[in-house]
């Protein structure tokens, strides 16, 4: 329970802890690990030189993510009427799908809920609570897909030295989120969705372009020259309130430390790498970990990693099979 | 004190490090929010308001219940709901209709759009909390020309989103004794209209259907209200009596009129969420 805290805590902004406790299992496993020092080297260099390096997970995901959108947009454009409406809002065939965080707006600024509101949002709720809240940041959300190709840009000018990644602190995100609440509440308007570049870019692609996007395009340019996925990171409420929803999804990213080298190339890859401290040398205190709610399940991390350390996992379901 | 005693040391680089992270992350923070607050501007400014889609709740209470999802778009069959851009500030993706480029003609007979919403942001039943401004009720539910002789001819709507208004009445041709022969809007026009005649659920581009009239009515013959609008001989400031479009309370202010004005720029245009005085 008290990790499910710490990982809460760890979502609005804390620092990761070191454990408390790490468990008999797990000081065997390290023993093991390390008692022949030659021989680890060994498994290592042998891990590397055999992982096929695949693109498995991202390539589903970007698959999803663009019919997901495409889907929308031919809904309107074919006339197909399968999904009608944007991201913040819309109708699967005639069933209503409300975003979580856009309903939280309305509900917020406008202080009244009628019932379709109230339908699309708990269906909605129930999605994500299943299929871990985040999963629409990376597996959904338009600006991510945009960002993750810029991201590369930056990354690549960081090499290059060209630019440095600036890094806030991740509380940032949690104040954001209450101060649009508070806005919505204060103003009656609802402040965010005016930035917001999902729903910016969701209706873009449905409606068509607009000037708005600009700002999306100076979104992207403070990502490439000033701060590595700065939206997503550090101000983005829709992320922070679909990871409370998805904290106790059954479907996570679990973390084995049996099979870890612990050489980091997962913290590299990941949008949110507070999450993978516990991949750090002597941060784990079981065997297997889920990585908690910021987790976009993105599977970067599991793509990337040489000896499966990382994989995806339905809890419960995987005992049974 | 023996706590901070307990505590690492942190080096001075370190604090350094940490309050600049602080102070950039105060920065941001200050940045996208001072960056959000710029969308009151459009919303207080004087500008004209935006004409919004039949059964919209006051301007205040549209804009905060919208969840801009654009279904209200995608149901209307001659495309007259578009959604605001950045220049509307908070008003971002919310829907609004240019009648002059396209008007909404009822061609749907049940609102869709209001059937759409999913946040009761266009409503048949406005929930009791909300306020009814003076003269934005309709005195009886409008009859649609198009189904009149329907067991059930009137429209589902309660109140009106605007009062049409003869602006420009030295350029009105039915004041002039003037009559009309030819595409209503020019060759060029896309704006789209339901004629009875031609079909009864598929509006046509107004262009494919030219017009031969000895005195312009075109404001009164194609408005789909019943009632809300008729030529009447009216007495000029000169004593001479003119025909002049008239526009009465069964007005919804759909913008029909306003579209479908052969003068330009328009004789009769709508007030958006004008309300009717008697």
């Amino acid at each position: 329970m008290s990790r499910f805290v710490d990982l809460f805590m760890g979502m609005l902004g804390a620092a990761p802890k070191k454990p408390e406790k790490v468990s008999e299992k797990v000081q065997q496993i390290m023993f093991l690990k390390y008692e022949d020092k030659d021989r680890y080297i060994k498994e290592k260099l042998h891990a590397r030189d055999h992982h096929i390096v695949s693109h498995k997970w991202r390539n589903r995901r970007w698959a999803v993510l663009i019919a997901t959108n495409l889907l929308f947009v031919f809904s309107f454009w074919l006339d197909i009427q399968i999904l009608e409406g944007a991201l913040t809002a819309s109708r699967f065939v005639g069933f209503h799908l409300i975003d979580l965080n856009s309903a939280l707006q309305v509900m917020l600024a406008h202080k009244h809920v009628i019932v379709n509101l109230f339908i699309g949002t708990f269906t909605v709720f129930l999605l994500w609570v299943l299929l871990g809240g985040r999963s629409f940041c990376s597996w959904i959300c338009p600006y991510h897909l945009l960002a993750e190709w810029t991201e590369e840009l930056h990354l690549k000018l960081v090499d290059k030295k060209i630019v440095t990644d600036h890094q806030f602190h991740r509380g940032t995100r949690t104040v954001f989120w209450i101060l649009f609440a508070v806005l919505a509440v204060v103003t009656g308007y609802t402040v965010f969705e005016t930035l917001s570049p999902t729903g910016i870019l969701s209706r873009a692609l449905i409606y068509g372009p607009g000037l708005a996007l600009a700002w999306v395009f100076l979104l992207l340019l403070f990502e490439i020259f000033w701060s590595r996925r700065a939206w997503c990171r550090y101000v983005c409420p829709i992320g922070l309130t679909y990871g409370a929803v998805g904290a106790i999804s059954p479907l996570q990213i679990s973390y084995n430390v049996e099979q870890c080298f612990h050489e980091g190339d997962c913290r590299k890859v990941c949008l949110v790498p507070h999450v993978l401290d516990v991949t750090v040398k002597g941060r784990a205190g079981e065997e297997s970990l889920g990585l908690g709610p910021d987790c976009t399940r993105c599977g970067l991390c599991v793509d990337v990693c040489p000896t499966g350390a990382l994989r995806f996992e339905v809890k419960g379901l995987s005992k049974l099979l | 004190m023996s706590d901070s005693k307990a505590k690492p040391a942190t080096s001075i680089e370190k604090a350094q490090k940490a309050r600049r992270k602080f102070l950039q992350s105060v920065g941001l923070t200050a940045g996208v929010v001072g960056l959000s607050l710029l969308g009151y501007i459009p919303v207080v400014d004087a500008r004209p308001p935006r004409l919004r889609p039949p059964g919209a709740l006051n301007e205040q209470d549209f804009l905060s219940s919208c969840i801009k999802c654009g279904q209200c778009v995608q149901v209307c069959p001659v495309q007259a709901i578009k959604l605001a851009d950045i220049g509307d500030g908070f008003g971002l993706g919310v829907p609004y209709i240019d009648a002059r480029a396209q008007a909404c003609d009822f061609s749907c007979d049940a609102v869709q759009c209001i059937l759409a919403c999913p946040t009761g942001s266009l409503t048949y039943e406005k929930p009791d909390f909300l306020n009814i401004r003076d003269g934005a009720p309709l005195a009886a539910a409008p009859i649609l020309k198009a189904k009149e002789k329907d067991a059930e001819p009137t429209l589902n709507l309660k109140e009106r989103i605007g009062v049409a208004r003869l602006a420009r009445p030295e350029s009105c041709l039915a004041i002039q004794g003037r009559g009309f022969k030819g595409q209503a809007r020019g060759a060029n026009f896309t704006g789209e209209l339901r004629y009875m005649a031609v079909d009864r659920w598929k509006p046509v581009p107004v262009r494919e259907h030219p017009y031969d009239l000895e005195l312009c009515d075109l404001c009164v013959r194609e408005c789909p209200v019943k009632d809300a609008i008729e030529l009447r001989p009216v007495k000029g400031a000169d004593g001479v009596e003119r025909m002049t479009p008239t526009v009465l309370e069964p007005c919804v202010g759909c913008g029909v009129c306003e579209m479908i004005c052969p003068a330009e720029p328009a004789a009769i245009v709508i007030d958006p969420q004008a309300v009717w005085k008697a």
